[in-house]
């Protein structure tokens, strides 16, 4: 989706605003809502995928005006909703519809001290072939999907070269859709900085993506 | 498509998380330890230290450098950072011709097992944007100079590979320790916005 979260290229956001000795969350909740979308993830209900593309759904005016907690927050509501583990009546209540059934929470805190990041299936699958191969010449297709996409708008339709297969990995377009995982191979892909931006970028500058397969072509 | 859902929650975001954990407890979707924990863990555990660590060692061991660059997942492990199962990390490492950076253009993707969870500045628009398009304007604004003759390489996290910076260690520290080392290595070096200062130099 053409969304305002694809924001690599504007130029009207400002400057860059740092914060001295900033902690790492800035109020209790933060940490709270943290760990609520932790251990939500953790029911295996939704996936990352259609996690970051809630986010993508957001309206772009509350995209921008919210924090990045707040949009967490927003979107796990928004998912409880969507997958039926929570009411909107609750949602407003604060409190379990009568008979609402009580589950067994996925993350106990057991699991969550073992468990740091994100739980990604091994890259190495001989089954899976690559199209393509360190060296080649690719452009990343032109191609507009009104779904999940990790392909910036930045890098369509421009050429660059394969320096490295990294493996296989699951689709984000049609596994965000839970249209299975389309297992391909990622490749690190090279843009000179004058093909994406145009003659007057750096001559040396360079922008590397990390590509699936099915966005790429031979160039 | 989008749904401007209205509700009766106050937007207080203390109350309204609050009332979402209370809820997600009583239903039985959370368990509020396993929140306790994971504050913790990011808190008190994993942070930019880790990096910190694993650049020094990369300084000072040859052999450890070349496990790094090779394989970093399994050379950050033996330092005892790991991620449970399968983050899938790569370090790219700055030379005298070659500056790297790494931003998300797309989210916020980050090597949280070495580095914690970013700042709001990783996260926020302006460096989002504009770290592709103009990443020496950037630097710039971080008090970071890069030669006119020197690459740099933007490494734009759009998949499940994970960039940290390698940087270059400074001079004026030879006779440091390790541990002295991995004082001076910065959150900010190993995203590739500043370079690692000297001793007694300012960041």
């Amino acid at each position: 989706m053409n969304g305002v979260h694809d924001m690599g290229g504007l130029q009207d956001m400002g400057p860059v605003q740092r914060e001295e000795e900033e902690p790492v969350f800035h109020a209790a909740w933060e940490g709270r809502i943290y760990g609520i979308s932790s251990s939500l993830r953790a029911m295996g209900k939704w996936n990352l995928d259609t996690w970051r593309h809630q986010i993508e759904l957001l309206p772009p005016v509350d995209y921008l005006r919210m924090t990045y907690y707040e949009r967490w927050l927003k979107i796990n509501e928004q998912l409880l909703v969507k997958h039926g583990l929570v009411t909107p009546r609750e949602l407003a209540t604060g409190t379990p519809d009568p008979g609402s059934a009580k589950a067994v929470p996925a993350l106990t805190a057991a699991v969550a001290a073992r468990r740091l990041g994100r739980r990604i299936p091994s890259s190495h699958d001989p089954e899976v072939t690559p199209n393509f191969k360190a060296g080649e010449r690719v452009r990343a297709r032109n191609t507009n999907p009104t779904g999940h996409t990790r392909l910036p708008r930045y890098a369509r339709g421009k050429a660059g070269t394969i320096v490295r297969d990294h493996g296989v990995y699951t689709f984000p377009d049609t596994n965000a859709h839970f249209q299975g995982e389309k297992r391909q191979h990622v490749y690190s892909v090279s843009f000179s900085a004058r093909e994406l931006w145009g003659e007057d970028a750096s001559p040396r500058d360079s922008v590397h993506l990390d590509l699936w397969d099915d966005y790429l072509e031979h160039a | 498509m989008h749904d401007h859902d209205h509700q009766a929650v106050p937007s207080d975001p203390t109350l309204r998380v609050k009332a979402l954990e209370s809820l997600l407890v009583e239903k039985g979707l959370v368990d509020p330890a396993a929140l306790d924990v994971l504050v913790d863990t990011f808190e008190h555990k994993v942070g930019p230290r880790n990096g910190a660590r694993v650049v020094a060692r990369a300084w000072v061991d040859p052999a450890y450098k070349k496990r790094l660059l090779a394989d970093a997942p399994s050379a950050i492990a033996e330092l005892g950072y790991t991620s449970g199962q399968g983050e899938h990390m790569l370090v790219v490492e700055n030379g005298p011709k070659v500056h790297n950076l790494v931003v998300c253009t797309l989210c916020s993707c980050y090597p949280w097992p070495v580095l914690g969870l970013p700042p709001v500045w990783y996260k926020s628009a302006a460096y989002r944007s504009r770290a592709v398009i103009d990443p020496r304007g950037v630097l710039r604004e971080f008090g970071t100079q890069v030669d006119e003759d020197v690459e740099v390489h933007v490494w734009d996290s759009t998949a499940e590979l994970r960039y940290i910076v390698l940087p270059e260690r400074p001079v004026g520290t030879e006779n440091l320790n390790e541990e002295e080392l991995a004082a001076l290595v910065t959150r900010d070096a190993m995203v590739g916005v500043s370079k690692v200062p000297a001793p007694g130099e300012k960041a």
